[in-house]
């Protein structure tokens, strides 16, 4: 058996910036374990820039933003092992792995962050009627073969679902030869965030097609069309509206799930919203010393969020190795009236920092006021001109006045729209 | 090629009879269009080994059903292929139901289906916790079981090429001639001659019999829409739980899988094409709807994947096998719908027979009727996955992460007899992307790794052979 004080399960923005942080702050027996051959995790089939604006100021391509933070890990004495994967982890945070030179590994961990990421929704869970032909795939795995193989899985595209990988592919499949004949989006705003609206639909004359779902498949051995449909306000489609668009693939990108297979097995307690785990304010689940970050906690839009949500988790893995944290007592904290989710679910009472509170809005919102209650005590009102779904939000509370509040009190976060 | 024995079909019968045949000193040859075995009706369907109290007594069905659901637990043990005894219920939800319980309990009864019985509804709760509060009694048959039909027909085909049997795929038989007691097989894969040849073509069996002039072999295609469910709704059904039946079949059933998900269908209708394997929104509502009646907490939110089969419903109402009318060396297997799946080990056995009658076989005193049991990484203990990781590194590189999937498993399907040539082929044989993801992670890996193997192209690797391409061209 191995022995760490920190265990990080994946090594992508996640897992890299709270190994790094926590060994900033003198942790410095850490194991970084990465199931791909390299780290950087889905950046590394990113090419498309965009990333860093907010944590380093400037714009980069996935594999440059992942690229500076793998060269800080290998700067350190950080353990790294690729092409291993983690098969469990137990309630005393034994982690159990396995990769073809080590064999089978098994490591005692003083703390552990999951830093897992997500998974693409697949076709099965969206229930699309029709053929099980080829050329059907969710947009991260076209990424894949396109960046990653250098090899095209379709040359007409049809695109369900707006979220922002779905938006950058029909940029790169276009900027590859592929026609994309129409980006379907179910609701009635788009998923993905608006400068990928713009910049990988707009400036390409790519239809951007709202309340609108693919009804049926159609194809014998590769995709041959599909039929597209509107849907009423009950997202059901509209009968009369079908038609039929000829193309060779199929791709889907319909949302986003954190990939908690093992977090469920080590019974460490989900959100049922968020389906990532139930944290304090420094990324602590519910099992002692197993923190989580990233896109396995709560999907997030922005790579640069991610990284400083992992820094909290490191920070706080460390706090905890050095047996500095010592929470009693909690603050939660609940979303309510179009606030779906709110990250951190709790907040220890005597927290040392300000804490953001991240959360997602239930549908688009114009005009409207943003209210945090304790108690019936209004204690934070802001007025919002638009809120959508597409993109996290969040608000600060001051150290002082967490303090300053009752243990297993709730704070609220709600909106209000304006008569 | 010239060959003792064209089995044309390699379905859970085709597979079967050339098992069966190998145990003889003959050459077999099993044909099949697809790039697989398993593609047709075997791919598709309830995966139910039914008690047998279903078919009216003195019929094949009825035959074959209570002696293969007897072989079948054997059969499995041999072929090393997950096969449980779960027992099915017959849920009544009226009075009058009741009574086409006893029906069904007597019918059984009388086609010797052993360990019947007619359950109330305190007893059918106890049995069932999810069962709906409307059901009022139940036909409980505790020999009824479950077993992966794609599963048996790999490990019976498998088993066949070890034994000596050849497996042609790609290969579809466009016309048959017969001259000098040798049939001559015109197909996609060149010409094959044979003295016997057996018509286990599925939907497809009626074509055959017609190209040596035989028209006796009528059939309806009838469709049947699934969903599958996650693992963690695996515990809504513990037996398989059928609704009384009707003219078109047994009905919607929700029934545990090998595997541990949840299963529910089929839909029954009737079509022109017979490999239209389209799910409908119309198909898939009605499943839902009639699954939910005997199991109300049922949430499709669960759904992994949904699929349809096609059986081919017979029009007399009967497993037609035997001889042909026009050729005395051409035995016709159709008409196979449920419960063929059950029945297939009796009907191998049947056949078998009846061309041993007449062809007089020497044993081959060679035949090994045991299939090695694959390796099954996600099933073993820790001190076992050490060894096995020690013996052959390519066990410790996991691929598919929701089935904990290795590369070692995906080599051993590759390269096992009648082995894996395409995602499909890899994911049946290893539950490689199976899983929750559905191959979002994995498929991209599987494709390089059967590239390497087989050593073709990325962009030559299908999904399930034919023009299923996968990815074209290389990019700009």
């Amino acid at each position: 058996m191995l022995n760490y004080d920190l265990v990080v399960v994946g090594g992508g923005p996640a897992g890299m910036a709270a190994a790094l942080k926590a060994y900033e702050d003198g942790i410095k027996n850490i194991l970084i374990l990465e199931r791909a051959d390299t780290l950087g995790g889905i950046l590394e089939q990113c090419i498309h820039t965009g990333f860093g604006l907010h944590y380093f100021g400037e714009e980069l391509s996935g594999p440059e933003y992942a690229g500076r933070f793998i060269k800080q890990v290998y700067d350190t004495d950080i353990d790294v092992k690729v092409d291993t994967m983690v098969l469990d982890i137990s309630k005393d945070n034994v982690v159990t792995a396995c990769n073809n030179f080590d064999g089978l590994l098994t490591i005692q961990a003083k703390a552990i962050v999951l830093a897992m990421g997500c998974r693409e929704r697949p076709r099965g869970a969206l229930s699309i009627a029709g053929c099980r032909s080829s050329g059907i795939m969710t947009a991260g795995t076209a990424q894949k073969y396109v960046n990653i193989d250098g090899y095209m899985p379709g040359k007409t595209v049809v695109i369900l679902g707006s979220g922002d990988i779905g938006l950058i592919m029909a940029r790169r499949m276009t900027l590859e030869g592929a026609k994309v004949k129409a980006v379907c989006e179910l609701m009635p705003y788009s998923g993905g965030l608006t400068r990928n609206i713009v910049q990988c639909l707009e400036d390409f004359n790519i239809p951007l097609r709202l309340s609108c779902t693919v009804v049926s498949t159609h194809g014998k051995d590769r995709l041959e069309g599909v039929t597209v449909a509107d849907v009423d306000e009950n997202l059901k489609p509209i009968p009369g509206t079908e038609e039929y668009i000829e193309c060779d693939t199929l791709m889907l990108s319909v949302g986003l799930i954190p990939e908690n297979e093992l977090s469920k097995n080590a019974e460490i307690s989900l959100d049922r919203v968020t389906s990532g785990p139930v944290v304090d304010e420094y990324r602590e689940t519910m099992h002692k010393g197993v923190f989580a970050c990233g896109n396995v906690l709560q999907v997030h839009d922005l790579v640069d969020f991610v990284t400083e949500e992992s820094q909290l988790a490191g920070a706080g893995a460390a706090k905890f190795i050095k047996g500095e944290k010592n929470d009693t007592h909690y603050i939660n904290t609940k979303g309510e009236n179009g606030v779906r989710y709110i990250v951190p679910q709790r907040i220890s009472k005597s927290t040392d920092k300000d804490v953001k509170l991240y959360f997602r809005v239930g549908r688009v919102y114009k005009d409207v006021t943003l209210k945090i209650t304790c108690q019936n005590d209004v204690v934070y009102t802001k007025k919002k001109k638009k809120m959508c779904p597409g993109e996290m939000e969040y608000v600060v509370i001051k150290t002082d006045l967490i303090n300053s509040l009752p243990a297993d009190s709730t704070l609220t976060v709600s909106l209000k729209e304006e008569a | 090629m010239k060959y003792d024995v064209a089995v044309i079909g390699g379905g859970v019968v085709g597979a079967l009879v050339s098992r069966e045949l190998s145990r003889y000193s003959l050459s077999v040859a099993m044909l099949d269009r697809h790039n697989d075995v398993a593609m047709g009706t075997t791919k598709a369907n309830s995966a139910i080994v039914h008690g047998g109290f279903d078919a009216v007594p003195g019929t094949v069905k009825a035959k074959m059903n209570v002696r293969g659901t007897a072989l079948m637990p054997e059969i499995c043990k041999e072929l090393n292929v997950p096969y449980r005894n779960n027992g099915s219920l017959v849920v009544a939800f009226s009075e009058a139901e009741m009574k086409h319980v006893e029906l069904l309990y007597n019918r059984g009864v009388e086609n010797g289906v052993p360990k019947l019985s007619v359950i109330g509804k305190e007893r059918l709760k106890e049995l069932e916790p999810n069962i709906s509060d409307e059901a009022v009694g139940a036909l409980l048959s505790e020999s009824a079981g479950i077993v992966c039909p794609y599963e048996l027909t790999i490990a019976a085909a498998e088993n066949a090429v070890s034994n000596g049997a050849e497996f042609i795929r790609n290969c579809e038989v466009k016309s048959i001639s017969y001259a000098d007691n040798i049939f001559t097989l015109n197909t996609t894969s060149g010409e094959i001659t044979a003295s016997f040849v057996i018509n286990a073509a599925g939907t497809h069996s009626d074509e055959v019999a017609k190209m040596i002039g035989d028209n006796s072999v009528e059939l309806v295609n009838r469709k049947g829409e699934y969903y599958l469910l996650d693992k963690s709704f695996g515990y809504l059904a513990d037996h398989t739980i059928f609704q009384c039946p009707n003219e078109m079949g047994k009905g919607v059933l929700v029934t545990p899988t090998v595997d541990g998900n949840l299963l529910i269908g089929p839909s029954a209708v009737d079509q022109d094409d017979k490999d239209n394997l389209d799910t409908t929104p119309d198909g898939l509502d009605f499943v839902v709807s009639k699954a939910k009646k005997s199991v109300p907490s049922l949430n499709v939110r669960g759904a992994i994947t949904s699929f349809a089969g096609v059986r081919s419903h017979p029009v007399n109402d009967d497993f037609i096998i035997g001889y042909s009318d026009k050729n005395d060396k051409f035995i016709n297997v159709a008409g196979i719908e449920s419960p063929g799946l059950s029945a297939a080990p009796a009907i191998a056995e049947y056949v078998c027979q009846l061309l041993c009658d007449k062809a007089n076989p020497k044993k081959n005193s060679s035949f090994n009727g045991s299939r090695p049991e694959p390796v099954r990484f996600r099933h073993m203990t820790k001190s076992e996955r050490e060894a096995l990781i020690a013996e052959n590194k390519a066990y410790g590189r996991v691929i598919c992460r929701c089935e904990t999937i290795t590369e070692g498993e995906i080599l051993d399907a590759i390269h096992a007899p009648a082995g894996a040539r395409d995602v499909d082929g890899v994911k049946r044989r290893t539950r490689a992307g199976m899983g929750r993801c559905q191959g979002g992670f994995c498929g991209s890996k599987v494709v390089e790794i059967l590239a390497r193997e087989l050593n073709v192209p990325m962009n030559e690797i299908t999904k399930f052979g034919g023009e299923s391409k996968i990815i074209f061209d290389k990019t700009k």
